[in-house]
């Protein structure tokens, strides 16, 4: 399934959040999961138009922390994957 | 703690305690009811059912304690049972009176999407802001008066393990049919929920919160490739060392004092079958629950406090790549790591673990690793037939092996935590994800409450279970009675005729292949109380005194099969025994354990089968080979 929260807007193409460079940030633009994983994400604040940056990445790559919405929040590649972010 | 007044006479108003992870739920819980827990499962499941009693104006409340969710959707058991509960579908548990949300005000931007799930359900609520200090301190700022009228329900903004804000919050609780009521909820559908939250932000949030300076700084070092690889290191190093190395004394100075005692109580009683049964049955079993609790406060001392200070789940972030290999996750590595010095605290510890079937997989393979109870087992065998010279100039060869045994319990937990979760830890829900909380120095309160809540867990759980089966193990060592002559040679003619004796002997043809005698047979069933009950149980089969071990190990070193002439413990005697304990599960105390943290029978059946027949199946190949390798 496939959710698109927002009409096409001006700016780079959309990339999953996995792709985002380290310490770069972006605006939420769609998940593309099930119905489950969209909710429990936007129970997790990755909300059409939130904006998200990489903060920090683990010694083996994966996973990587997020920091959205006042949180910090850490994600494996497979489920970052998932989300598309607009980079700014 | 001052004594609660007389219970009223009505029923109580029965609140429901709900919020996030690291929202401050908990310490609310502790500042409002005290220490006085009452610590169950909900029927059926293994979430934690934990409820007290407030007291407000001579008024008794009810606080329930729901486990922490960030959202209603029931993906994991936990969700479950707090959206079933607040419907009023859970059997036997009526939905509370009212409910308190518990936020935490630093990130109201992120849990406004829980508070619309909750505002939905209809029911009484109250807004509980917590550490607004932090949220000043990071100079955020939050209109409470608008919050409240924007949700239409009362707010109050705590620091809870202070006590600010308490005092309105303790006013407001006793009367939930009076709490404002929002005219309308919040929107279902997403894009029309999504303007609520982005309306309800712009209106209530005056100035969003900066970064916290302290975690920014302490993170630069925990979750630095290379430095909080090392800080990491140190800390599963002190905790090993801390359950491996500093409980012991204490396990040691517990061991001691129960034997002093029933060496007191059997002076004090006439010499007999009741003395005997009362010192080596109960008092035995007793102690060898005791024995557990200084690791288990040790253990869950340093994982509380460092969960709570915001560590844990950095180094879960850390390590979380390597336990992905194997199918589990980052949280499952302390527990597994535990498990080296004790299973019964490590299976305590997947308790961080959220997904329900990463956390059995974890359980089921925690006794793969080597415990301390294996280690006077290998000591006496490798002491007695491991030839103590050195290899390669420096290496010595029953160190080796000792290593080795080491490896192959290791080794054979990654293969089984591989297998088990793409079979019975598959189909899992829930994805993996991970909130790296601000740093907070935890309330020491907090910290206590929850060491002595996995305390009383495990003696009223685990403890009566292994009382029991001690006492049982007792009857089935010393009945059927034999009149026999004192001494280590009478106790060695009624250890045999006693049914434990004669189930060796039954044993026999299923042991027999892996090169085992009747005697060893016994020496398994009495291991099954604990593993190292094994060497006690061989030096009464061998009659031998003295407690140093050097005439056990003499004695198992001659020993000779009547029928064959040859010697019983042959080299793949021996190395089968070591692989068979590697892998068996004879241990009460973690099967027990197993069924409290998993509600059932079924999975502690099942690690005990599939230990069983790994062991049973190594043993074997591991006799054949050193057997045609020695003849």
């Amino acid at each position: 399934m496939k959710v698109v929260f927002n009409e096409p807007m001006p700016g780079p193409a959309p990339i999953p959040l996995s792709e985002l460079p380290l310490g770069a940030s972006a605006r939420v633009v769609a998940i593309d999961a099930g119905p489950a994983l969209i909710q429990r994400l936007e129970a997790l604040g990755f909300l059409p138009e939130t904006e998200v940056a990489c903060r920090r990445r683990a010694p083996l790559g994966d996973p990587r922390v997020y920091e959205l919405r006042g949180t910090q929040l850490c994600l494996r590649r497979s489920e970052a994957a998932r989300i598309r972010v607009r980079p700014r | 703690m001052t004594a609660p007044p007389a219970p009223a006479l009505s029923v109580p108003v029965r609140l429901g305690l709900i919020g996030s992870p690291n929202s401050g739920k908990t310490t609310l819980f502790n500042a409002l009811t005290g220490l006085r827990a009452r610590v169950g499962n909900y029927p059926g499941v293994t979430v934690e059912r934990r409820e007290g009693d407030a007291w407000v104006e001579g008024a008794r409340l009810r606080v329930i304690d729901l486990p922490g969710v960030y959202s209603l959707a029931p993906l994991s058991p936990d969700e479950d049972v707090v959206a079933r509960l607040l419907e009023g579908r859970l059997a036997g548990v009526p939905p509370p009176d009212g409910l308190v949300l518990t936020v935490d005000a630093t990130s109201l931007e992120r849990s406004l999407v829980l508070v619309a799930e909750v505002l939905r359900l209809g029911l009484p609520l109250c807004l509980v802001l917590t550490m607004v200090d932090e949220l000043r301190a990071r100079g955020g700022s939050i209109d409470l008066a608008k919050l409240e009228d924007a949700l239409g329900v009362p707010v109050v903004g705590v620091v809870g393990h202070r006590g600010v804000g308490l005092g309105e919050l303790r006013r407001l609780l006793p009367h939930p049919e009076r709490w404002s009521r929002p005219p309308l909820l919040p929107p279902s559908e997403p894009r029309e929920r999504n303007a609520w939250l982005a309306s309800v932000l712009a209106r209530v949030l005056i100035a969003r919160p900066g970064p916290s300076r302290t975690t920014e700084a302490i993170d630069r070092v925990v979750l630095h490739p290379v430095a909080g690889t090392l800080l990491f290191a140190g800390v599963m190093v002190l905790f090993f060392q801390l359950i491996f190395a500093w409980a012991t004394p204490a396990m040691d100075a517990l061991d001691t004092g129960v034997g002093a005692l029933g060496e007191t109580l059997r002076a004090a009683l006439p010499a007999g079958l009741v003395s005997d049964f009362l010192v080596d049955g109960v008092l035995a079993g007793v102690g060898s629950v005791i024995v557990f609790l200084p690791q288990i406060l040790l253990l869950f001392t340093l994982l509380y406090l460092l969960e709570d200070l915001g560590y844990m789940a950095r180094a879960a972030f850390v390590v979380d790549r390597l336990m992905g290999r194997i199918g589990l996750e980052g949280r499952a590595f302390v527990a597994l790591l535990s498990s080296y010095a004790c299973a019964v605290p490590g299976i305590m510890a997947t308790r961080t673990i959220p997904s329900p079937r990463q956390r059995l997989v974890t359980i089921l393979v925690s006794p793969l690793m080597t415990c301390s109870a294996r280690l006077p087992v290998y000591a006496l065998l490798i002491g007695a037939f491991v030839p103590p010279v050195t290899v390669a100039g420096f290496l010595g060869l029953q160190g080796l092996v000792l290593l080795g045994l080491y490896v192959l319990g290791g080794t054979a937990a990654l293969g089984a935590a591989t297998v088990l979760s793409r079979t019975v830890g598959r189909g899992d829900a829930l994805p993996f994800y991970l909130e790296l909380p601000c740093y907070r120095m935890p309330p020491a309160r907090l910290v206590v409450s929850q060491v002595w809540g996995a305390a009383r867990a495990f003696l009223r759980r685990a403890g009566t279970i292994i009382l029991l089966v001690s006492v049982v193990l007792w009857f089935l060592l010393h009945f059927p009675r034999v009149e026999t002559a004192s001494g280590p040679e009478g106790a060695r003619l009624a250890l045999e005729a006693s049914a434990a004796g004669q189930l060796g002997h039954a044993l026999e043809p299923a042991i027999a292949p892996l090169g085992f005698d009747w005697k060893i047979g016994v020496g398994l069933v009495a291991s099954l109380a604990a593993r190292e009950v094994i060497v006690a149980t061989l030096a009464q089969i061998y009659a031998a005194s003295g407690p140093d071990g050097a005439s056990l190990r003499e004695a198992i070193r001659s020993d000779v099969d009547p029928r064959t002439g040859r010697p019983v413990f042959t080299p793949a005697t021996v190395a089968s025994l070591l692989v068979f304990f590697v892998f068996a599960l004879q241990c009460t105390s973690t099967l027990a354990i197993m069924r409290r943290e998993t509600n059932s029978w079924r999975w502690p059946a099942f690690a005990f089968g599939y230990l069983l027949a790994l062991a049973w199946g190594a043993s074997f190949v591991t006799h054949r080979i050193v057997n045609a390798l020695t003849t």
